[in-house]
């Protein structure tokens, strides 16, 4: 089935079978592999994306749910590449808000949709949030210090 | 999973066409149940029939006293609704203790009624508030509803549409939850409406059950207090890694205190708030 959608702002015609999660399509026919996959079951948020604006994970999405829609993946955040990150990113860059990274997408990901939120939020706010993100290395410690860090870094480009 | 044909109706007439003449359909409401069960190869209908486009099942409402909330509202839209903050701030708050933000994005009230798993939220909800469900062919009273584990009173064929829910003097719910699943290993909903204390546990049991002796010491005295010399009777609660049944048994007459209080708070904001 013939679907539309925006991906990062460019729109895109693609042929997917109904069946097919947004994750896979995302991954596996587009290539967006920054969007990972980690318990396939809803609960780790390694497959956080941004669709119509609000943060879902795309293991428990159909792609055909996402005709006419939006969807933002972590490689939309930094428009400009690598050298250019997004203040989120480079808020856990500065903060080493990351160890192995798997987790880190789904964590950036996150944190933007609380901060287009709320701007400001509080270390309570920030941990009740980020309910659906599982990370097994960091302890989450640097994880909210970094969301925190890159919420004023965000109230500053704007 | 297993392929399906893929139908998007936009109205709820389309919607209750299409489920009759596909012997094998299953709703899709916001899929935080379906999908999964699907992934697991648990479910394969040969279609689905996706409500997201039906605008109208989306739309939260007061109307007469009561909140009218349609079925394809997500727990993130009943947690940040101004109505149903100001009409029935207990629900509010309950919606916006479900799964996580992501899930709450997603999920809907009707799926998470119409699925009736033993320890969601909002079945608690639905019955200690007296709602009323309303479906593609009738109303049904929320005592009727929740028939047993994953089973409800809808026929082949009929689709959840939304709730009537009387707008109740105090209100509140009290989770303990599973911190990995985030379901309720205990929920304790308590609602006086017209006069009426009702009280509904869920995940305690195989369904959601109103827990009657609670009730009527509450009717007598709603306090905290009034819970003291109750006890909840263990036999047929479940028993499982969770929690055991004694345990459980425990955990509603806390919940039960807690939710009292809470409804007592909740009640006196509102009164504060209406001044």
């Amino acid at each position: 089935m013939e679907i539309n959608l925006a991906i990062n702002k460019h729109p895109i015609s693609v042929s997917v079978d109904p069946a097919t999660l947004l994750v896979e399509l995302l991954r596996e026919q587009l290539s967006f592999t920054g969007t990972h996959v980690g318990c396939d079951t809803s609960q780790c948020g390694a497959c956080l994306v941004h669709f119509n604006g609000e943060s879902v994970k795309s293991c428990t999405m159909l792609a055909v749910s996402a005709d006419g829609g939006s969807v933002m993946t972590v490689e939309g955040l930094s428009v400009a590449g690598r050298a250019n990150l997004h203040p989120m990113q480079q808020a856990f860059h500065e903060n080493h808000g990351l160890q192995c990274g798997f987790c880190t997408p789904g964590m950036l990901m996150s944190a933007v949709d609380l901060v287009g939120r709320n701007p400001d939020p509080t270390e309570t706010e920030v941990r009740g949030w980020l309910e659906g993100n599982l990370c097994r290395c960091t302890g989450y410690h640097n994880i909210v210090k970094s969301v925190i860090a890159g919420a004023a870094a965000m109230r500053d480009a704007k | 999973m297993k392929s399906f044909a893929y139908l998007k109706p936009e109205t709820t007439v389309a919607a209750a066409d299409l489920f009759s003449e596909h012997n094998d359909a299953k709703i899709l409401a916001g899929g935080m149940t379906l999908l999964p069960t699907m992934k697991q190869g648990l479910a394969a209908p040969a279609a689905i029939i996706d409500l997201s486009a039906v605008a109208a099942l989306r739309e939260i409402a007061f109307e007469e006293g009561a909140l009218v909330i349609g079925a394809m509202a997500r727990h993130y839209d009943v947690a940040a609704s101004v109505l149903v903050q100001t009409h029935i701030p207990g629900l509010a708050l309950l919606a916006g203790q479900i799964g996580d933000p992501q899930v709450r994005h997603r999920g809907t009230i009707g799926g998470s009624v119409a699925n009736n798993d033993p320890a969601a939220d909002y079945p608690a909800a639905i019955l200690a508030l007296d709602a009323t469900v309303v479906t593609t062919r009738r109303t049904v009273a929320a005592a009727a509803f929740f028939v047993d584990m994953f089973e409800t009173a809808l026929e082949p064929g009929e689709i959840v549409t939304g709730f009537r829910i009387p707008v109740p003097e105090m209100a509140a719910y009290a989770k303990f939850r599973s911190p990995a699943s985030r379901y309720a290993i205990v929920g304790v909903f308590v609602a006086q409406t017209a006069g009426k204390v009702r009280v509904a546990v869920t995940g305690a049991a195989s369904s959601v059950f109103r827990a009657l002796d609670v009730e009527a010491a509450l009717q007598e005295r709603f306090d905290p207090d009034a819970l003291n010399r109750v006890s909840m009777d263990p036999s047929g609660l479940n028993s499982d890694i969770h929690a055991d049944r004694d345990y459980r048994a425990n955990l509603v007459m806390v919940m039960a205190r807690r939710a009292v209080s809470a409804a007592l708070q909740n009640a006196g904001q509102g009164a504060t708030k209406g001044q």
